[in-house]
């Protein structure tokens, strides 16, 4: 085992895995800019380095000082977090010749997740269903229709090099899809350097779900089930949980199967998900690979009991996997709630600002991921994330109900935030019963709400 | 030579909240208007990023750009001003 790690990131997760850490006997090297001398991972870590200004490709995303903060501190072993370097493949890389540890998975598979197209291929051969797509990068928009043609609209144009939801246009005809298909190509320029884009057929009312995988470097995969992400705004995730009450045990099974397959297919080593979109007739299909902890890992963790990040630091010190998902008996349910520095009512807009009033929830069956604390700055420099409120009981009901109670309770003064939001979700009688497709949030939105952000 | 006829008067384009002012649209792009520059209303005169999200920084009025307050990139906080414009009726 390892006998220091740097957390190459901030917010919760950098709090997350240094709490990890501190359980494993690690010792903490925490990195900051200039804009986060006093965030809580600064505070909680053992030792601390600052690695530039307050602008993040300054900062958090800027190797060579997060590679110096890591030398000048002996540290063995990096954690990237979610976000920043995570999924760049060129720092595992970097990492690797420098000689330390990454947290994840290879360089090889964070260079297959990003290449979605070629994922799929790859994963399709190992017998995985994957939505119809044109799978190669489309130039010229005569192509682009006449593929779409062949699989039926409504269609996406999505950007080979995108991710997080950014880049993609829904296109329910012909003429719309004229439209929109030379500003899809301008948008993923700007956003992602790169203007290759490709056609996806558009599943229509589906569900979200995704599955937990974990692989040692013996090759071993197993999956921890899956975590229902349905709910989101623009490609957002804004509420997760696990099991989802989509999913019959046959259809678990099948799923989980597949996710293992997946992930065998990409040789993938440490923690990853397996994202599929669900049809209404118990369709399912693999969307894409993400190569990293994600946001929403807690949800398996409560009905799993297994603690995903020191798994992560596990695996990659060497160590195998010696159980499998039926081993683990998972009961109960979790759910989670992302909580954000926005407002509900203004069309989401971040509420950046000092903390005056901090008062979380607690309680059975209540946990809270967050750096947030009284008298603490939120800089305007960051994401929004600020807390991760998880609830978990017996039943989904039952979470439900603590859901409710906890944000109730949760009391954080004067930013703006999106509880209100989610106490109104959680009264919803479609959500009380799991009936909800990723249009939910919708009904929940000012009408008003002005598209696009730049 | 004739006095200015047209009412005017300067009006002041503030932050609507604290993030970080761009002039431009990219890195690699030319800013959206410069001093001197006459604008329209609704005309979009600048980027504001504010954790992670843009919005883009609207002209309230049809007139003419006086001054830039800001320099690119500058951390702005809450009603700083940003432009001020000659408004012109």
């Amino acid at each position: 085992m390892f006998s220091k790690m740097l957390i190459a990131n901030r917010g919760e997760i950098a709090v997350r895995v240094i709490r990890a850490c501190k359980d494993l006997g690690i010792n903490t090297v925490a990195v900051y800019s200039e804009a986060d001398q006093n965030s809580l991972h600064v505070r909680l870590a053992d030792e601390r380095r600052c690695i530039g200004p307050a602008i993040s490709s300054k900062s958090y995303l800027n190797v060579r000082s997060i590679l110096d903060a890591a030398k000048a501190s002996k540290a063995e072993a990096i954690h990237p977090g979610y976000g920043y370097l995570a999924e760049n493949g060129e720092f595992a890389r970097a990492c690797a010749r420098e000689g330390f540890v990454f947290i994840g998975p290879t360089p090889e598979n964070l260079a297959l997740a990003g290449d979605k197209i070629n994922a799929k291929n790859i994963v399709e051969n190992a017998g995985v269903p994957v939505i119809p797509s044109s799978r190669v990068g489309i130039v010229k928009l005569e192509e682009a229709i006449r593929f779409s043609e062949e699989i039926g609209y409504p269609v996406m144009i999505k950007a080979s090099g995108g991710g997080g939801g950014r880049g993609i246009r829904i296109c329910a005809s012909e003429e719309i899809l004229r439209g929109e298909f030379s500003v899809a190509k301008m948008e993923a320029r700007a956003a992602f350097g790169n203007d290759e884009v490709y056609i996806e057929k558009c599943i229509t009312e589906p569900r979200h779900v995704e599955f937990q995988v974990l692989a040692d470097r013996r090759g071993k995969v197993i999956h921890l089930g899956e975590r229902e992400c349905t709910i989101q705004r623009r490609y957002q995730k804004l509420i997760e949980e696990s099991p989802s009450s989509r999913l019959t045990p046959p259809l678990r099974q099948t799923m989980g199967e597949m996710a293992i397959a997946a992930a065998r297919a990409v040789r993938y080593f440490n923690a990853g998900t397996v994202e599929f979109l669900v049809d209404p007739h118990d369709r399912f299909y693999f969307m894409e690979m993400n190569a990293r902890i994600q946001v929403e890992h807690p949800v398996t963790e409560l009905v799993t009991g297994v603690d995903l990040i020191k798994e992560q630091i596990r695996l990659s010190s060497g160590e195998s996997l010696g159980y499998c998902y039926e081993d683990l008996k998972p009961r109960g349910w979790a759910l989670e709630c992302r909580i954000n520095a926005e407002d509900p009512d203004k069309n989401f807009l971040p509420s950046p600002g000092i903390i005056k009033e901090y008062q979380p929830p607690g309680g059975f069956g209540v946990r809270v991921d967050t750096h947030l604390y009284q008298g603490y700055e939120l800089p305007m420099y960051y994401d929004s994330l600020i807390c991760k409120l998880i609830s978990y009981d017996l039943t989904r009901e039952g979470a439900i109900k603590i859901m409710k109670r906890a944000l109730a309770e949760f009391t954080i003064k004067p930013i703006k935030t999106t509880i209100p939001l989610y106490l109104k979700i959680m009264d919803d009688p479609f959500f009380k019963q799991g009936i909800f497709s990723t249009h939910f949030i919708e009904k929940f939105l000012p009408e008003d709400e002005e598209e696009g952000e730049g | 030579m004739r006095v200015q006829s047209s009412a005017t008067k300067r009006v002041e384009v503030r932050a609507p909240m604290s993030g970080i002012f761009y002039r431009q649209p990219g890195p690699d792009q030319s800013p959206y208007v410069e001093v001197g520059d006459r604008v329209e209303k609704k005309q979009v005169l600048a980027l504001l990023e504010t954790m992670k999200v843009f919005q883009k920084i609207k002209s309230p009025v049809s007139g003419k750009i006086l001054e830039i307050v800001q320099a690119n990139e500058a951390p702005v906080k809450d009603d700083d001003v940003l432009f001020v414009i000659d408004a012109q009726a």
